[in-house]
């Protein structure tokens, strides 16, 4: 699988090869070659090595279309068959699909091609590497490497192309039960001292889990959410926030703003941000994404995504959003405030490392529950003073970046999502951390 | 051609303490409706094969889509390094599992085969019933659909052992939204994450009541939107299955999994508030709480014969009259802990190795009749229909919402509710557990979408259950 932009190519060329008069074909390469360490209590549980190839082929014939997706073998003796055959079958079952009204696919010929190489590591040397650096300590951790190859061929002149190569270790320091610093590293070129400088700061950070906790009584509490805290409160804006078809039916969690004209702060800016991502620039339907959407401005709800059937469902031009109409590059501005002072303007009140398992009380409110979680601490004085035993918050987003939203940090940070749900995702967040007058907890 | 496959495997074996091939074909159709619209038919198949290699010590995993001599050559090539490469710095020594070598065939029960109907004819039933949601102008949003899964799987070992399994899955799907005054309520049939999801043919459309179930949720989505919201407070609840499975799911599930107590998942899913020392003392919940983990129900979602590292699948209680009596964890974990658990080492796919996952998970039924359960409420609200869920990484606190709830007072059913939820302690909410209804109030649930593992893998649990009621439950509605 290592030519697999020629791979593609040869694929394209034959599918455009099979099309029938009054016929097009619009296809989705997706593969992988991955690997996979878990590692527990400084040393490995698993280790997985995963090659995959897919193929999204999409039959259209005047209105009807038919979409079929497949795992192949990854080679051209292979697959060119098994290819033509499946469009074959689709062709057989594609009069018996009904009409869609609301088929949209790019029809003027482009071509583009990202590619991102890496110098990614032998496996033997992350093992090596993060046993010794475990030496004594109880960590846990994830490493996934290797290239992701994303491809989109239409028979009338249509050839994107994506490739990344990058490494991912996310990784966890434990003091004891669910007492932990969580500490993650990626990139296309792994160095050892950056990875050590890592290392260093989670135990720094894990000495200071060695006090005792302090449990907190349920109320509002002045709060820093650190960037990967907030990247859990943007994720569940994203999950049917800001697509065109959550709007027009009324299920978007963002709906009092459309409706009752809510909005944010003004410190509040969100992009989906495709230029400074690492998603693909262009979707299934073989649209290229603009370099950047504003979905939120200065606190008012702005531009919806929209996918390509939106876009003929209610008749707004399409913006290249995937299917979900989720973003895949979400950007949250920065503020003023200079994080080294983070906790000096926090003052007396909790750090709040991560946040976890998020979802609506009552999502027509945005308003959310979850919990802390990891390195997240009392903190007085702008010191910190105690690990916290995790907590329960229940607040709409209204209040947490509306009302209470004190400041934002100016440094931001580059989350990647780490979700490998059948393939390597290529999602992104980039966020500051946020400085809330209150946040309220409540078990 | 599977035995072809099996032939391939046993030639390129290597000459390793344990090697073995587990392949997976799904094929797979959704079908939906929206709003009276057909959208495209979505086809997949997902197909390829892992190799597990155990040698001196070690363990490695390939996986590949290559189904070819050469790309089996290659998953086994990259499993047997990964193996060699951990030998002797893993969190044990894989060379001390015993790991099955089984044989035998399993079929999903089907009575009228998914393909008994065209797919012109579904698209007919699924836009028939979608119809029937358009009963108001603030019916703003409605949809029909349904997902058939057939998935053949082989589980080879190089010395001998031989499991044939297929599995045939039907997960229909019933959902409206009424919209007024900036406010959205939906209703599902269900579940909006398709909580009814079981084994067998179309004969479950009629299980799921599909006929008039159009109808049934948009006026459910319209008497929602009239409906106050729940009232705050400390009351008794009243959880119908639907609810249930999820309560199940989150904080009898997950914490008993034992590679979570073990600590594999604590850098994502999280650890377990339950630890070794509990199983065969810890009181869990009331004596009324009765838990089994059972693959062997055929109709049920995550039913089979072995799991996939070869375990013969068994009914088996891990909760007896409120005392915690044995993990979730398959052949590894088992070894690891040194505790007997049950056939419950699952992959999602292919391409990700297994893990300890729950498979069917129940509360056995009690000796109360719905109307008893009712009766026995001075102060509560009943809830169904799971729409929202928070648990802290413990699998501890926790915070659910339900899509529709009924005020119950003086032993009397009252108004409907919207917004219903409720907050409690794991650790603490099953020991409230003071009402079991029986056999007539017992449904057969599950969900397609439970998440956990490094890499990332969503796997099919069932999860069956009587209504129950639970007093002093901290309950509240939605915001004002």
């Amino acid at each position: 699988m290592s030519d697999m932009r020629d791979y593609f190519e040869e694929i394209a060329a034959h599918l455009d090869s099979l099309a029938r008069p009054g016929e097009v074909i619009i296809s989705a390469l997706s593969a992988e070659e991955s690997d996979f360490i878990r590692f527990n209590r400084s040393a490995v549980r698993q280790a997985t090595a995963v090659r995959q190839a897919a193929w999204t082929i999409s039959l259209i014939g005047g209105p009807k279309r038919l979409d079929a997706r497949v795992n192949v073998a990854g080679n051209l003796a292979a697959d060119k068959p098994a290819l033509g055959a499946l469009v074959g079958e689709l062709r057989d079952s594609l009069d018996g699909v009904p009409d869609d009204p609301f088929l949209l696919y790019e029809t003027q010929p482009a071509r583009s091609a990202a590619r991102r190489a890496a110098r990614l590591p032998e496996p033997a040397q992350v093992i090596d590497e993060v046993l010794v650096a475990g030496r004594g300590l109880d960590l846990v951790g994830f490493y996934a490497s290797g290239p992701i190859w994303k491809g989109f061929a239409s028979t009338l002149g249509v050839r994107h192309w994506h490739a990344v190569e990058s490494f991912n270790f996310g990784w966890c320091l434990y003091h004891d039960r669910d007492k932990a610093v969580k500490t993650s590293y990626a990139g296309a070129e792994w160095e050892s001292r950056a990875f050590e400088g890592r290392m260093r700061f989670a135990r720094e950070q894990l000495a200071l889990l060695g006090e005792r906790p302090r449990d907190l009584a349920p109320g509002a509490y002045r709060a820093f959410l650190a960037p990967a805290a907030l990247t859990e409160l943007l994720g569940m804006m994203s999950w049917a926030g800001f697509g065109l078809k959550s709007r027009n039916t009324k299920q978007s969690a963002l709906i009092r703003m459309i409706e009752q004209g809510e909005r944010l702060s003004p410190l509040v800016t969100i992009t989906e941000n495709t230029r400074e991502g690492i998603a693909s620039g262009f979707q299934a339907e073989g649209f290229v994404r603009p370099p950047q959407v504003a979905l939120v401005d200065s606190g008012a709800l702005s531009a919806p995504l929209v996918s390509p059937r939106s876009s003929r469902e209610y008749g707004v031009p399409t913006n290249g959003a995937n299917a979900g109409e989720t973003p895949e590059s979400l950007d949250l501005g920065g503020g003023s405030l200079a994080e080294a002072r983070a906790l000096e303007a926090l003052g007396t009140g909790i750090y709040v490392g991560n946040l976890w398992y998020l979802n609506f009380s009552d999502r027509s409110a945005c308003r959310l529950t979850g919990m802390t979680r990891f390195a997240s601490f009392w903190v007085e004085g702008g010191r910190i003073r105690a690990p916290l035993n995790v907590m329960r918050f229940d607040d709409t987003a209204y209040r947490i970046l509306g009302a209470n939203l004190e400041a934002l940090t100016r440094e931001r940070e580059l989350v990647p999502d780490t979700d490998t749900y059948g393939e390597r995702s290529t999602v992104s967040v980039r966020t500051p951390g946020a400085l809330l007058r209150e946040f309220t907890l409540t078990l | 051609m599977l035995d072809s496959l099996r032939r391939e495997f046993r030639s390129l074996a290597p000459a390793v303490d344990f090697c073995a091939l587990r392949f997976v074909e799904e094929s797979s159709e959704y079908l939906a409706v929206r709003q009276d619209v057909p959208e495209p038919p979505r086809l997949q198949v997902n197909r390829g094969a892992m190799v597990t290699v155990i040698d001196k010590g070690g363990l490695g995993y390939g996986a590949t889509s290559d189904l070819s001599r050469a790309g089996l050559a290659q998953a086994m090539d990259r499993a047997r390094a990964y193996a060699s490469l951990t030998a002797g710095r893993s969190v044990m020594d894989y060379g001390a599992v015993e790991m099955p070598r089984p044989h035998g065939e399993y079929r999903s029960p089907v009575a009228r085969d998914a393909a008994s109907l065209s797919r012109k004819e579904k698209y007919e039933l699924l836009t028939s019933e979608a119809a029937q949601c358009r009963i108001d102008e603030r019916i703003v949003d409605w949809e029909a659909n349904l997902w058939t899964t057939a998935s053949k799987q082989a589980y080879f070992t190089a010395d001998g052992g031989d499991v044939r399994q297929e599995f045939h899955f039907v997960v229909p799907n019933l959902s409206a939204t009424a919209y007024a005054k900036g406010e959205s309520q939906t209703r599902t049939h269900a579940g909006r994450y398709n909580g009814f999801c079981r084994q067998g043919g179309l004969e479950i459309l009629d299980a799921f009541g599909l006929t008039g179930a159009g109808r049934t949720v948009a006026e459910g989505a319209l008497e929602l939107l009239a409906a106050p919201n729940c009232p705050g407070g400390t009351m008794d609840v009243l959880l119908l299955p639907d609810q249930m499975m999820l309560q199940i799911h989150e904080s009898i599930g997950h914490p008993l999994e034992l590679d979570r107590i073990l600590g594999d998942e604590r850098n994502f899913a999280g650890t377990s508030f339950v630890t070794l020392d509990m199983f065969g003392k810890y009181r869990y919940g009331s004596e009324l709480l009765n838990v089994t983990h059972d693959p062997t129900r055929p109709e049920q979602y995550a039913s089979y014969g072995w799991d996939d590292d070869g375990l013969a699948a068994q009914k088996l209680f891990l909760i007896r009259d409120g005392i915690l009596e044995r993990p979730l964890g398959g052949a590894i974990s088992q070894k690891r802990a040194g505790i007997a658990g049950v056939a419950n080492t699952r992959a999602c796919a292919w391409n990700r190795a297994p893990i300890d996952r729950m498979a069917n998970l129940n509360v056995e039924p009690g000796g109360s009749s719905m109307d008893e359960l009712i009766a026995s409420i001075d102060h509560g609200v009943m809830m169904s229909t799971n729409v929202s869920w928070s648990i802290d990484d413990s699998r501890n606190k926790f915070q659910f919402g339900c899509e529709w709830g009924r005020m119950i007072r003086g032993g009397k059913l009252a108004e409907v509710v919207k917004n219903p939820n409720y907050r409690g302690i794991s650790a603490t909410f099953w020991r409230s557990l003071s009402g079991v209804g029986d056999a007539s109030t017992f449904q057969v649930m599950g969900t397609p979408f439970c998440g956990k593992g490094e890499p990332s893998q969503v796997i099919r649990v069932g999860h069956a259950s009587p209504a129950c009621r639970f007093s002093n439950v901290d309950v509240f509605g939605g915001a004002a």
